[in-house]
């Protein structure tokens, strides 16, 4: 899937904006499978859209690789803002998707209190 | 063929990467701290020597790009901030900066 999105839009020489966006919506998505009720209740999904998919679909190695590229080509200042950028982006989309996770669970569980 | 090359590839990254981390994540992800490395060290590698597009697409973004994983170390590095800033602070920081290392020295293996 990520080697289908990187051939219909292809990394420009400059800012990897393809690759920033892959990392960045996988990140997100992993961080918010918790607030589905019905990947919770199967622990077998989880296994299969996490780490399979989702870890599939994301990539470490392209993105040192890409910053690596940007060093040798002497552009520090664009390689910093592309590594740290992305770090960046991730851990806030991280950071905001597990505040909706815990308040989906809560939700859930206050309403199934009530059923009782 | 070359989406059937990525395909055989991820199969065999991801699996093994379920497995590092399954068998060496602990309370701090060592498994998956060394898989991302790992990773980065063999796809310089293939950039340094200049592979074939076909040897790029199975080893490269197949293999490596199944083998690593940007939403993992995303997640993980939240976790470990919520043990302390510094722990996290380390992880995310010695997951990049040991990857960058090991593609560069890949890099360099790879072109001589």
């Amino acid at each position: 899937m990520r080697w289908w999105i990187g051939d219909l839009v292809p990394d420009g020489a400059d800012f990897p904006w393809t690759t920033f966006a892959i990392n960045l919506t996988g990140s997100l998505v992993l961080a918010l499978l918790p607030a589905l009720s019905a990947v919770r209740r199967r622990p077998a999904l989880v296994a299969g859209l996490g780490p399979g998919l989702l870890g599939g679909f994301t990539t470490l190695s392209t993105y040192t690789e890409q910053g690596r590229t940007l060093l040798a080509d002497g552009r520090t200042g664009l390689a910093a803002a592309y590594l740290l950028g992305t770090f960046a982006a991730c851990l806030a989309a991280v950071t905001l998707a597990g505040h909706l996770s815990t308040l989906a669970a809560r939700a859930e569980f206050e309403a199934e209190e009530g059923n009782e | 063929m070359t989406p059937l090359l990525v395909a055989l590839g991820a199969a065999v990254g991801a699996t093994s990467r379920f497995l590092a981390a399954h068998y060496l994540d602990r309370r701090t992800p060592w498994g998956t701290l060394l898989v991302n490395v790992a990773g980065s060290f063999v796809l310089g590698v293939l950039f340094g020597a200049g592979v074939s597009a076909h040897a790029l697409a199975l080893l490269g973004t197949g293999l490596c790009g199944g083998l690593t994983t940007y939403s993992a170390f995303a997640v993980q590095t939240r976790d470990q901030a919520r043990r302390g800033l510094a722990i996290g602070a380390a992880y995310g920081g010695a997951t990049i900066v040991a990857s960058l290392a090991a593609c560069a020295c890949g890099f360099a293996l790879g072109q001589a």
